[in-house]
């Protein structure tokens, strides 16, 4: 098979088969996981705890995607994908299984051809995207972000999806165990080169540490939500498919404590951005930003839903 | 009719994409073969979850078992357990330092539980491919693929790559 051209691999070897033009053409069929529904779990809740799992982690691949071609130097190009990728391939399987548990929660008119996955990631609103604010906020490299942000986001981010995915692997779902077991390797990596790069920017240059402080001054306001529990959320956790968030504080605070410690930086005295009505991204209300990254992310999937190679 | 141990005889050989040095058996990714009559069942692993070469070598399991007289393939997908560079063959190690890449250390079990935070982790000696010197040094985490680091020999000034620990 011809690796020179990406287009060849895409079209040969494929037949009568049609593939969408926006899918990997395969599904991950997890072989070798249990598939039964965990005693006691509601399959809407397992469906709505899969998305938000999911949607942190596509949101926050989009996010980083973004940096390719612009970060500071080449080898962190590579990195922020790299990291990206991992990040995506997390919520591959995580939309499947929402798919698999709850058929009716695939969005309304969406052409069969279309796995599940990508019904999930190109066809619902924003409305339906359960993902923390966190992760969706600009923190460049537009004008409203600087890369110091986007590694303040990243720092705070892997900690908390680390020693959440560290809980999950003995999660009742199978599924979600298989995630989490395979997802802690990965986001170990994300978190240390996040710590780094804060070490690095925070005891650098006077410049350095300006940034990274106003860095964590943008991404802190959106650390309280993490630790919400969602009525979800708890619901899942009594029946041992979730993990209560509320309990991962003590653990992902010693952590970023650690890591500002040794980088000259103080944890930022800011007011949290608060919920609106009670509501905030786990239950689908978000910031302005959002609805600009979906349009960028869905846009051509939309607009040529049939698309197929 | 084909049997089951030419199906694997043609999965094992079948080359990684990204690393062609070695085969899917050398990296520790193929997990199952089966036949039922003309049709072969194939278990892979990713190595890391996004890894985009699981498609191509979906593809090419489904190429090569086609011309070994299989007409029906199906290539399933096993997330569990994770993979790991532990599962890199002895063979394969050997390949990959005769290609110019510095194979990963054998990490054995890992514990459960939080993984603790290393603000300093541990000088690590990743011997340079080429001259055999000890002293190099990490240029990035993340190389051309999710699965190796760039660094670089101080002896030699050489640049190579390095497939990390996971």
């Amino acid at each position: 098979m011809a690796f020179d051209n990406a287009y060849e691999s895409l079209t040969e070897e494929h037949g009568e088969e049609t593939r969408w033009a926006y899918g990997t053409g395969f599904a991950d069929t997890m072989a070798g996981v249990a598939h039964a529904l965990p005693a006691g779990a509601d399959p809407a809740d397992l469906f709505a705890y899969c998305l938000m799992l999911g949607d942190d982690a596509l949101v926050l691949a989009q996010r980083l995607a973004e940096w390719c071609s612009r970060a500071p130097e080449l080898e962190e190009d590579v990195a922020l994908a790299n990291i990206g990728l991992d990040l995506l391939g997390q919520a591959r399987p995580l939309y499947t299984r929402a798919g698999e548990v709850y058929p009716a929660g695939r969005p309304a008119g969406v052409p069969r051809h279309v796995p599940d996955e990508d019904a999930l990631a190109y066809f619902r609103d924003e409305h339906a995207f359960r993902n923390v604010r966190l992760v969706e906020i600009d923190c460049g490299p537009g004008p409203g972000g600087d890369f110091a942000a986007t590694i303040a986001r990243l720092l705070v981010f892997s900690s908390w999806r680390l020693a959440l995915l560290s809980r999950l692997t003995s999660s009742t779902d199978p599924v979600l165990a298989a995630v989490a077991a395979k997802g802690v390797k990965e986001l170990a990596y994300h978190r240390d080169h996040a710590a780094q790069w804060t070490l690095r920017l925070g005891d650098g240059t006077e410049e350095s540490h300006r940034r990274m402080v106003a860095g964590l001054a943008t991404v802190w306001p959106l650390l309280d939500e993490l630790f919400i529990a969602h009525p979800v959320e708890l619901r899942l956790a009594e029946t041992g498919v979730a993990a209560d968030p509320s309990a991962l504080e003590s653990e992902v605070d010693e952590v970023l404590d650690q890591v500002l410690a040794r980088a000259g930086l103080d944890r930022p005295e800011v007011r949290p951005l608060a919920p609106v009505g009670g509501r905030a991204g786990r239950d689908g209300v978000h910031t302005e930003a959002m609805g600009y990254l979906l349009a960028e992310m869905q846009y051509l999937a939309r607009s040529q839903p049939e698309a197929v190679w | 009719m084909p049997g089951v141990e030419l199906a694997r005889r043609v999965a094992e050989g079948v080359p990684d994409p990204e690393l062609p040095v070695l085969t899917l058996a050398d990296l520790g990714v193929l997990r199952d073969v089966r036949v039922t009559g003309h049709r072969a069942v194939v278990t892979v692993t990713p190595t890391y979850s996004g890894c985009p070469a699981l498609d191509a070598i979906r593809d090419d399991l489904r190429a090569r078992l086609r011309e070994a007289g299989f007409p029906e393939v199906e290539v399933r997908t096993a997330l569990h357990p994770a993979w790991t560079t532990d599962w890199i063959s002895d063979a394969g190690r050997r390949k990959l330092a005769e290609a110019g890449i510095a194979p990963p250390d054998r990490l054995g079990p890992r514990p459960a539980g939080p993984v603790p935070l290393r603000l300093d982790p541990p000088a690590r000696t990743v011997r340079c491919p080429r001259c055999g010197s000890p002293d190099t040094v990490e240029l990035s985490h993340f190389g051309a693929t999710a699965c190796r680091a760039l660094r670089r020999c101080t002896a030699c000034a050489e640049p190579f790559e390095h497939v990390k620990e996971i």
